[in-house]
């Protein structure tokens, strides 16, 4: 899985690509914790468009984020999210706690 | 009935492996797009319990998978030789974790009985565990006009 980050003034934009498993998930944590540590951004943006596998690691790997951004009183939004990821997400209850957008832009605004 | 049986030792790598080839295993049958992300969620979930859980993260820990078809039933058994489930019942509770450290959301067995038909789990404390599930596929050929 690659996970690519884009800062922009709102928030950081975290693009994922390929699988989010329990392997992949230590790559996730790493690499968004390391960003988030730097205090520049309080604002997650999640877009899972290029997201093909995800399961329980993944549940609790965002939940982990979300705790920490949450912390720091800052928000997280999701985008791109195809049927089998919102169903995943559903079960988990990431959806409740959680706004979804169509795609980054208005992910984006939202944080405005 | 056909089937295939693969040993794995408890690698987080073999995860992403495991899903592909039950996946072209299930894929005689047919299946949806739907139902074939769900077959390969339910052996994720098994199998990575198999890693972290029964082995605690220890990779020499060997794991059984057999996926066997029988009609359009296919049948997945993951096994593994570890430490075993005290309270099965305990376990399979939604949101349940032994290890919420480990960013665990407690999610797994509800996510297999979700996405399969049926789901059995045997354990021995001390032996091990046999997760049993089984799902019947490409429901829609049934009605499907071509
Ligand atoms: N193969 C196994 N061997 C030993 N214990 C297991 C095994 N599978 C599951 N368990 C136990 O059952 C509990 C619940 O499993 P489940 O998969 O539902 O949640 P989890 O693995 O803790 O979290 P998640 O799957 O959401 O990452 C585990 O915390 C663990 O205590
Ligand atoms: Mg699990």
């Amino acid at each position: 899985m690659q996970v690519k980050l884009i800062r922009r003034k709102n928030g950081l934009v975290v693009r994922l690509n390929g699988e989010l498993d329990h392997h992949t998930a230590t790559v996730f944590r790493e690499v968004i914790d390391k960003e988030l540590s730097k205090n520049l951004v309080h604002n997650l943006v999640v877009n899972f468009e290029n997201l093909t596998f995800m399961d329980s690691s993944g549940i609790g790997a965002i939940l982990g984020r979300y705790r920490q951004v949450k912390a720091k009183g800052g928000k997280m939004v999701f985008c791109g999210l195809s049927e089998h990821i919102k169903k995943i997400m559903q079960l988990g209850g990431l959806l409740t706690i959680i706004p979804v957008c169509s795609d980054e832009n208005k992910a984006l605004a939202s944080l405005l | 009935m056909n089937y295939m049986k693969m040993e794995i030792p408890a690698r987080s790598e073999n995860e992403s492996f495991v899903r592909v080839v039950v996946a072209a295993f299930a894929a005689r049958l047919d299946p949806t797009l739907e139902e074939l992300n769900e077959v390969k969620t339910a052996v994720s979930e098994a199998v990575t319990n198999c890693i972290i859980h029964a082995y605690d993260n220890i990779e020499e820990g060997i794991i059984m998978i057999t996926v066997s078809l029988d009609g359009n039933k296919l049948s997945l058994e993951i096994e593994d030789y570890g430490k075993g489930i005290m309270d099965i019942e305990q376990a399979r509770e939604p949101l349940y974790t032994e290890k919420p450290e480990l960013e665990r959301a407690g999610m797994g067995f509800s996510i297999m009985e979700n996405f399969m038909d049926e789901l059995f789990v045997e354990s021995v404390p001390g032996k091990g565990t046999r997760v049993t599930m089984i799902r019947t596929l490409g429901k829609k050929h049934t009605w499907d006009s071509h």
